[in-house]
């Protein structure tokens, strides 16, 4: 087995959980591990993630303080030329998601995005993924190449603790030229609402199975005899029936209450990432196939507008309201 | 401005039960409804507004089937110009690569500043056609886009890219480029009766591989980087229990597990 190349992906002086995911899971591949690493002043980096590395490779310079595309995907591109590995590993994330489409039409490398279980034939990568929604897998089989590209879903593979040593090499920025056509202007935060999700020791989750706006006092109410707090799917956020900083997931916030009841929302992973950290989660959805219920500790498989005001009606009764 | 949008139609499987046909490699579709893929619908309106500020013109463009027509009349009908569907056998089992070839070929001869197309397709997910149509095309791209604003030389624009958390990072990209949507970027409109009408009378350009000038193994299955071996269904861990009963009694007994975990 050639080398295994994983990109280590950081933001604003962190480094993201996938990228020690990505290092682990290629631990048991069988190729030497090589972590890539570009960006300014990231030796504290370096020494990370030679703790789960056979190697780190690595680039310090300003040209590489934020994430770009460009700049990403020439470097990249060079020092791939250049060590000729048999499988590069990018996080799905929204850097990698941008980044791994152009590199491997550039390299002419056969790219799987978005994988969520990986087995290997010899040499070969056979990634499985999942279609409409995570309700099914696919299992998918690759061209054959000298050189693979899998983007990976964060949770794919689990982060041990550090057990290596790896060899540190600081090597010097590939890219000669300068970067003209993608530049980094800023970040900007989400706007903070009024009620901090992420506090609430409650929740309903809200999702499109609530059709229209002028349903929501339905939830409101439950939510309210519960004394929980109101949270959606990026569904309902984005048809602007609640704001922003109400939706839980991987573009929203990540929560951990004590209840999640979860209405109408068919549980994307992008959704689930957000909230299986709760200790009860409940999900009532008409569709028995929901992948909700997957992760849900208790379910009830009907008409959300039959139960839920049942429901709220059951839980006044308990309470004396 | 110039633009042109990559729109796909999907099944809309979110409420329906999905069943593997007998080939294990699709799924029963005859049941299922189909329209625009989400992010595609933001992608058709923020090329309309664009082009309602800037003017300009909108091609719309879809590879799949005829059906395929009744989306590419509704972006018409909220404001597309002109329409292109690309068909054939040897596009059948393309992942987004084989894709991304073939909207390509098809887009490089016009005239764009910005190729939108959504940021991810609801049915096969792979997320790849925008940065490899950029790559195939020799133009920047982005993806995950949330805000786009043309700046005044009209030659570059500012783009803000949805990362995890919700938090945007702003770029300035130069055109022409490709633009991946993503969800929650505008409020698409609904098309008037007008459009409607307009938009049916409409010529819709169907193009075939070769007449795009590629060889059936560029794409398809031949040219995709990989290919379905089978689906299955989903690996859960331990599923929920399910509370049986109709509404007043499921109602009852969820009310009745919550008092006794303490909840309420
Ligand atoms: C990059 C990216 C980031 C994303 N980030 C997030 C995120 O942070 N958070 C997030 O939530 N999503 C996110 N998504 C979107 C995610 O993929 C899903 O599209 C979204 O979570 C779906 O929301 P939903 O479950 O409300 O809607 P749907 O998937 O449409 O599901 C609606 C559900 O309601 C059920 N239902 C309908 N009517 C009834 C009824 N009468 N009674 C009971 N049940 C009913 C249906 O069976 C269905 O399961 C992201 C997507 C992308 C591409």
């Amino acid at each position: 087995m050639k080398d295994i190349f994983v990109l280590i992906e950081h933001r604003r002086g962190e480094m993201r959980d996938v990228s020690i995911e990505m290092l682990c899971g290629a631990a048991g591949l069988g190729g030497t591990v090589v972590a890539v690493l570009f960006g300014k002043d990231v030796d504290a980096f370096a020494e990370k993630a030679a703790g789960y590395a056979d190697k780190v490779l690595y680039v310090n310079d300003p040209m590489f303080e934020n994430y770009n595309s460009e700049a990403y995907q020439k470097a990249l591109s060079a020092l791939i030329k250049e060590h000729n590995p048999g499988l590069v590993l990018i996080g799905n994330t929204a850097q990698g998601i941008d980044l791994a489409p152009a590199l491997a039409v550039e390299l002419g490398a056969p790219l799987v995005t978005d994988i969520t279980a990986l087995e290997m034939d010899s040499d070969k990568p056979k990634p499985t993924r999942q279609f409409y929604g995570g309700k099914l897998d696919a299992h998918m089989v690759m061209k054959d190449a000298d050189l693979y590209i899998l983007t990976v879903r964060e949770a794919t593979f689990q982060a041990g603790e550090p057990s290596k040593s790896g060899e540190i090499v600081k090597v010097d920025n590939p890219v000669k030229e300068e970067i003209t056509y993608r530049k980094f202007v800023e970040y900007v935060e989400p706007e903070v609402g009024e009620v901090d999700i992420t506090q609430s020791t409650m929740l309903v989750g809200v999702g499109r199975g609530i059709r229209e706006d002028k349903n929501l006092p339905i939830v409101e109410e439950l939510a309210k005899v519960l004394g929980a707090d109101l949270a959606a799917s990026r569904a309902v956020v984005d048809a602007g029936w609640l704001p922003a900083d109400r939706q839980v997931g991987i573009s929203g916030k990540t929560v951990k209450p004590k209840l999640y009841l979860a209405v109408g929302i068919s549980g994307a992973f992008q959704h689930v990432t957000g909230m299986k950290g709760s200790e009860v989660i409940v999900a009532i959805n008409k569709d028995p196939d929901a992948p909700i219920f997957g992760i849900a500790d208790y379910g009830i498989v009907d008409d959300l507008f039959k139960v839920v005001p049942k429901l709220t009606e059951k839980i006044k009764e308990l309470k004396g309201l | 401005m110039n633009m042109v949008v990559c729109v796909k139609r999907v099944p809309d499987t979110a409420e329906s039960e999905v069943h593997i046909d007998a080939s294990g490699k699709d799924i029963e579709k005859s049941r299922l409804s189909f329209g625009i893929n989400e992010c595609d619908n933001y992608a058709v309106e923020e090329a309309i507004q664009i082009k309602e500020r800037l003017g300009g013109t909108v091609t719309v463009i879809s590879l799949g089937p005829k059906e395929n027509d009744e989306v590419i009349r509704m972006a018409l009908a909220k404001g597309g110009d002109e329409a292109i569907r690309l068909e054939d056998e040897a596009f059948d089992g393309s992942d987004g690569f084989a894709v991304a070839k073939a909207l390509a070929a098809a887009i490089k001869d016009l005239e764009y500043d910005i190729v939108f197309t959504g940021a991810l397709a609801d049915d096969d997910g792979y997320g790849v056609v925008p940065a490899a149509l950029g790559e195939l095309l020799g133009v920047p791209h982005a993806t995950y886009v949330k805000k786009v604003e043309i700046l005044e030389d009209g030659k570059r624009a500012r783009v803000g890219r949805e990362l995890e958390g919700g938090l945007l990072e702003f770029l300035e990209i130069e055109l022409p480029c490709v633009l991946g949507i993503q969800t929650g970027i505008n409020e698409p409109r609904y098309a008037s009766f007008k459009g409607i009408k307009q938009a049916a009378k409409k010529e819709i350009t169907v193009k075939s591989a070769a007449d795009l000038g590629l060889d059936p193994s560029e794409v398809g299955e031949a040219g995709s980087w990989a290919v379905l071996e089978k689906f299955t269904p989903p690996v859960v861990g331990e599923m929920a229990e399910i509370l049986e009963g109709d509404p007043e009694e499921t109602a009852a007994k969820l009310a009745a597990i919550l008092k006794e975990k303490g909840l309420v």
